[in-house]
């Protein structure tokens, strides 16, 4: 196994299904002669050529629908967003067009397509350039959405995003960019609609995606330091497909439950996962879960009290320890 | 003489295209007329935007293109569909909603599809498929096609955003869309004066250096050698074209809009029918001796037939089956 960074995992996801699939082709602001604002694209122009590699104007609106139309003439675009705070403007065409023309058509015109970049807050971007937008996404009949929080998740469900025959949203991060992993040589894809237990414990589930991954993890060894409680880290990777039989399966063993989300908490993503949970879980629970999400406000710019609005490995602990009745 | 006889050929099959096209406005006039009838008995449900009136535009500018062509839509796409070649039947019984229909039943009347004529739709939201087009044209640059894209929409698209993406980055990449502005004059009830800085349509294409030509919408003849000219444009260099076609609608903008409603006199639309585009190309083919009023007549009785018989297939299709809810929203 190589040891990679999230963005070079991405890297390598691109570069792999664009050598296999000359149909693929990578579409965005600054992807090319720039390299990518994160530089997720480095190289590509120079290995593809601008046919392939395709800077655009600022026009989100735009080259969203332009990818959407190449789709619907047989090609396979990947489409970045310098964030998804910008692709808000583009939404009629991930809502209006890409995810309704397969229904809307009755069956005839399939939109292969990825929506890809960074989402959720970074650090001190304030309020426009720090949204985590997955509840918006996984909203939508039509899409597809998946958040990957390690180097091998990243590269391994990007791959499986550009061979799907829908729209995909992938979900990266800016503050996972660096962020280094082991990546499993050779052909590595992992499906979409499947969870993973990225640490297994007993006594509660502590559920998340995307950046809130390291935040349980932190929350969850601080918890066996510190309680002597075992909490199981189940990171959904795919949040439209759910995996309800993982959340199920873990809840089923744990018997509590902690949603953890960078999203606001009002319509969260975080309120359909206890959807699941008290629909089909009722009977083993021994407290009500709790979520842990951003502060319902708009992002400020101050340090504290942009650290106070995110969600924290503190902030896991503490729902977790009234789920854990030790308050 | 073998020069004569060429010319005689030429014309004889230019004859025959413009009858071919009189048949074809005549059967979209028919085909809305009954729209509006099963629209009036509860047939038809939800938006229905009729295209009477618009006829030589879709008739025209299709007649000048192939049938590997890509045609891409507003919601006021009835005409177009027909033009195209997607049967009345399939279009009436889409308008019913039924499994029969074009788009299974799914779409309805803004959303008619038939990708196997390469017809992509029928849009809803206004202006928001004309990026869409230009996909479709980065499409076939990418693969080396000398197909062209043909996108319709209305003048009131001309002020939203997605128009003036779409139009830079097709002339950016160069790609071989032929943007149709059908300038009906009207915005739903908004004359188009009231609420653009810039009425020419035509002068848009300056902004993005791109070629464009004011038409006359009315005639189907002008519609036809524009479209020529623009797909010649699109297939020599892959360089789009702005055409602005100046056209009227005669009925609302929807079955819920009354005839002229309370933003344009009854005058006004009586005027505008005196340059109706089937009664000129029909003046036209008499002229030349080339139609008669009896084959005129023939022509009417053989479109309205097509269209009773439309009526008949759509009203005795079955509904889609339950399960059908649930198809198509993911594909495999």
């Amino acid at each position: 196994m190589a040891t990679l960074t999230y963005r070079d995992a991405l890297n390598q996801a691109l570069r792999e299904e664009m050598q296999r699939d000359p149909n693929v082709f990578l579409m965005g602001e600054e992807v090319g002669v720039y390299q990518g604002a994160y530089k997720v694209s480095r190289g590509l122009l120079e290995e593809f050529g601008p046919k392939r590699i395709v800077d655009t104007p600022i026009a989100e609106l735009g080259f969203a629908g332009v990818g959407v139309g190449a789709a619907m003439a047989g090609l396979r675009p990947v489409i970045e967003f310098m964030t998804w705070n910008f692709a808000v403007l583009a939404l009629d065409q991930i809502v209006n067009s890409a995810a309704k023309i397969l229904y809307e058509s009755g069956g005839q015109v399939p939109i292969p397509i990825v929506f890809r970049g960074p989402n959720g807050a970074a650090l001190q971007l304030a309020a426009q350039h720090s949204q985590a937008w997955e509840s918006w996404l996984a909203h939508i009949p039509g899409l597809k959405v998946v958040a990957p929080a390690t180097p091998a998740d990243a590269k391994g469900l990007l791959k499986s995003a550009i061979r799907d025959n829908n729209p995909v949203i992938v979900l990266e991060g800016e503050m996972l960019y660096n962020l280094k992993g082991e990546v499993p040589d050779g052909e590595h894809i992992v499906p979409i609609g499947r969870a993973e237990v990225k640490r297994p414990g007993s006594d509660v589930t502590l559920i998340c995606h995307s950046k809130t991954v390291a935040v349980a993890l932190k929350a969850a060894e601080q918890l066996a330091e510190h309680e002597g409680a075992s909490a199981e880290v189940l990171d959904l990777r795919s949040l439209r497909p759910l995996d309800e039989a993982a959340i199920l399966e873990s809840v089923a063993r744990t018997n509590r439950a902690v949603v953890v989300e960078e999203g606001w908490p009002h319509s969260g993503l975080g309120a359909q996962v206890v959807d699941v949970i008290q629909r089909d879980a009722f009977d083993q629970l021994d407290a009500p879960v709790l979520r842990v999400t951003q502060a319902d406000v708009p992002m400020p710019y101050n340090k504290q009290l942009e650290r106070l609005a995110k969600p924290s490995p503190d902030r896991v602990v503490a729902a977790a320890r009234r789920v854990l009745y030790l308050d | 003489m073998a020069t004569a006889t060429a010319r005689t050929a030429s014309t004889s099959a230019h004859t025959e295209l413009e009858r071919r096209m009189l048949r074809q406005m005549l059967l979209i006039r028919r085909f809305e007329e009954k729209a509006a009838e099963a629209y009036a008995l509860g047939k038809i449900g939800g938006f229905c935007h009729l295209y009477i009136g618009q006829e030589a535009v879709g008739v025209g500018s299709l007649a000048a293109l192939r049938e590997d062509d890509y045609v891409i839509s507003s919601y006021r796409e009835h005409g177009q569909a027909l033009a195209r070649g997607v049967p009345a039947n399939a279009v009436m019984a889409e308008l019913f909603g039924k499994a029969t229909g074009c788009s299974k039943g799914k779409g309805g009347s803004m959303h008619l599809f038939d990708a196997g004529r390469r017809f992509l739709g029928g849009h809803g939201i206004v202006g928001g498929h004309i990026p869409l087009a230009a996909g479709i044209g980065f499409a076939i640059r990418y693969k080396g096609g000398d197909q062209v894209c043909i996108c319709y929409f209305g003048e009131a698209a001309v002020n939203i955003g997605a128009f003036h993406e779409a139009l830079n980055m097709a002339s950016v990449y160069k790609l071989p869309v032929i943007f149709c502005c059908e300038n009906n004059r009207y915005g739903m009830g908004t004359a188009f004066e009231r609420v653009a800085a810039v009425t020419d349509v035509v002068e848009h294409a300056c902004s993005y250096d791109m070629a464009a030509e004011l038409v006359d919408g009315m005639d189907v003849l002008a519609v036809y050698a524009a479209t020529e000219r623009a797909a010649d444009r699109a297939r020599s260099g892959g360089h789009p074209t702005l055409l602005e076609v100046r056209t009227y609608r005669y009925m609302g903008h929807s079955m819920s809009d009354p005839l002229h409603g309370v933003y344009r006199t009854k005058e006004e639309v009586e005027e505008q029918r005196k340059r109706d585009p089937i009664s000129q190309l029909a003046l036209k083919l008499k002229e030349e001796g080339a139609l008669d009023d009896a084959a005129l007549d023939a022509l009417d009785a053989e479109v309205r037939a097509q269209t009773d018989e439309a009526v008949r297939f759509a009203e005795a299709s079955p509904d889609p089956e339950p399960a059908e809810l649930t198809t198509h929203v993911l594909a495999d």
